[in-house]
């Protein structure tokens, strides 16, 4: 009896770490989309997560919108966050040295993150009875509803993106001026055109994630910092960049995360995480799935 | 007249590379190039495309100014650039290639027969539309560049340097081609360090050194030449 019980929560561990990889996926293609095309790594990636969780839930204190109902608003409005910080701060650092496009998104972070302490307090929200709520069993795992929802609607956004960019017009662009932003203008495609795309795309996936995310889980002005660095991790390991990558790493790691954290002990959980990090810069730097 | 180029100055991080170049095409021409390495030739391209803002002189392109004009609005307006070393997308497959360079057309009908047209000139390039630009050899790659270069469709095409690194038949048959695209009515500026080829080719010529324009003829004028004769050909 004792094993069929061991065998069972492991399995459901593995289902859990399986359901928050996806989650992790989707916040990472978010990261690794902006990182592939121009070459810059967005610091508040986290905080954009955490802006939208606070978008999910002012729009349900005030006005009772459930987070299911205000996602094309959170989302909408992020793509528009993306945009404007490319338009406004990144562009002004294109050709700035490292330290200092570093430094910009370094600082978004610190502005984000002190605005949400200003206007929302250290306090942990949460948005109560959303529609989507509760648990089923399916085969013996017993499975949270908004968690579900949140991993089935990463893994079709992602798939989304990843169809985006590799079969339509507009995704072959974006790939160009990856590639060669100056061959890419001689072929008339807007570089700015693709940077203001690129920073919207990877906005509005982390503001799917984000208001996904609000439906089960707490909401402070700290929520990204953790899942900004799972991110980074998850970019790292699949190859900066690589769409599918940042897939694979990001479910891999919540399953690592999870199932690590039980076999181990939960304080080791993270422990875990970045020895992977580390093992992967030293044995395969450019990611699973890097070009180079 | 289709490119009139007066008295520009440009070049990299304030370094002028041209020091005041004009010249002029006449639609339907094929005007050459020539001069040695660091004579400004890739410069004065970069500069026509927008790659580069001059500092000084003006650029003029079917009487519309089109200096300071970013490239792609200046691919709009019919100048297409085929630059030095290829630059092709080589992640992406021959046929991407090839739709990327007709990026600013936009009816859907027209560029499948741009296309049609494209893969009647290069039957290699639609045997191997399927293949990663990147894989292809140096011959198939520089028929790429000049393909995609074509596939918007555009008054102006110029090629930086299409025979560099080429063996001596595939630089023939570069040189065949771009006869077969003039004849179609496309004008064309080519900038070469294989003087003699390019100067057979064109209908006028021009010889460029250290960031000036030292000669200028049709191109039986300066092959005849004593300045081309001596420091280029040789003789």
């Amino acid at each position: 009896m004792a094993a069929v019980n061991t065998v069972e929560i492991l399995v459901q561990t593995a289902v859990s770490g399986l359901l928050w990889g996806f989650i992790f996926a989707l916040i990472s293609v978010g990261l690794t989309v902006i990182f592939g095309v121009m070459d810059i790594v967005n610091f508040a990636h986290g905080d954009f997560l955490m802006v939208s969780m606070y978008g999910a839930f002012v729009l349900y204190s005030f006005w009772g919108l459930d987070p299911l109902l205000s996602l094309p608003l959170v989302v909408a409005f992020m793509f528009g966050v993306g945009v404007l910080t490319y338009r406004l701060l990144i562009s002004r650092v294109l050709d700035a040295p490292m330290l200092a496009q570093i430094f910009a998104t370094f600082g978004l972070l610190v502005f984000l993150r002190g605005a949400a302490h200003l206007i929302f307090h250290a306090d942990y929200q949460s948005i109560k009875n959303p529609i989507l709520s509760g648990s089923f069993e399916l085969f013996g795992v017993t499975m949270s509803v908004p968690q579900v929802v949140a991993a089935v609607g990463a893994m079709v956004i992602t798939g989304l993106v990843y169809w985006f960019i590799m079969k339509t017009e507009t995704g072959w662009a974006l790939q160009a001026v990856a590639e060669d932003k100056e061959a890419a203008s001689l072929m008339g495609i807007d570089s700015e055109w693709m940077y203001s795309l690129a920073w919207g795309l990877g906005s509005a996936c982390v503001a799917i994630a984000g208001v996904l995310l609000s439906n089960f889980y707490y909401i402070f002005p700290e929520v990204g910092v953790m899942f900004g660095l799972i991110a980074y991790v998850a970019v790292a390991l699949g190859g900066f960049g690589s769409v599918t990558g940042a897939l694979v790493a990001g479910v891999i790691i919540g399953v690592a995360e999870v199932l690590g954290g039980f076999l181990i002990g939960p304080e080791y959980k993270y422990v875990i995480v970045f020895l992977i990090y580390l093992a992967v810069v030293v044995l395969r730097p450019k990611g699973l799935m890097g070009k180079a | 007249m289709l490119l009139e180029v007066k008295d520009i100055v440009a070049g990299y991080s304030g370094v002028p590379a041209i020091h005041g170049v004009s010249f002029s095409i006449e639609e339907g021409e094929i005007v050459s190039m020539v001069g040695a390495n660091g004579a400004g030739k890739s410069t004065i391209l970069k500069t026509v495309s927008g790659l580069l803002r001059p500092e000084r002189g003006t650029i003029t392109f079917a009487g519309q100014r089109a200096d300071g004009l970013p490239p792609h609005r200046l691919v709009a307006m019919g100048i297409a650039h085929v630059p030095e070393g290829r630059r092709l997308f080589a992640r992406m497959t021959v046929q991407q290639n090839l739709i990327m360079g007709a990026y600013t057309q936009r009816s859907e009908a027209e560029r499948a027969e741009t296309l049609a047209e494209i893969y009647e000139i290069f039957p290699i390039l639609k045997e191997r539309r399927t293949q990663l630009a990147g894989t292809m050899s140096g011959g198939e790659q520089q028929m790429l560049a000049i393909a995609r270069g074509m596939m918007s469709r555009p008054r102006l095409l110029m090629l930086d340097e299409p025979s560099l690194g080429l063996m001596p038949k595939l630089v023939t048959q570069i040189f065949e081609l771009i006869r077969r695209i003039a004849a179609r009515g496309t004008t064309i500026l080519l900038v070469e360090q294989n003087v003699r080829e390019a100067l057979e080719l064109c209908d006028r010529g021009y010889v460029l050194q250290t960031g000036k324009v030292v000669a200028e003829g049709t191109g039986d004028e300066l092959l005849g030449s004593e300045l081309v004769k001596k420091a280029y050909l040789g003789l």
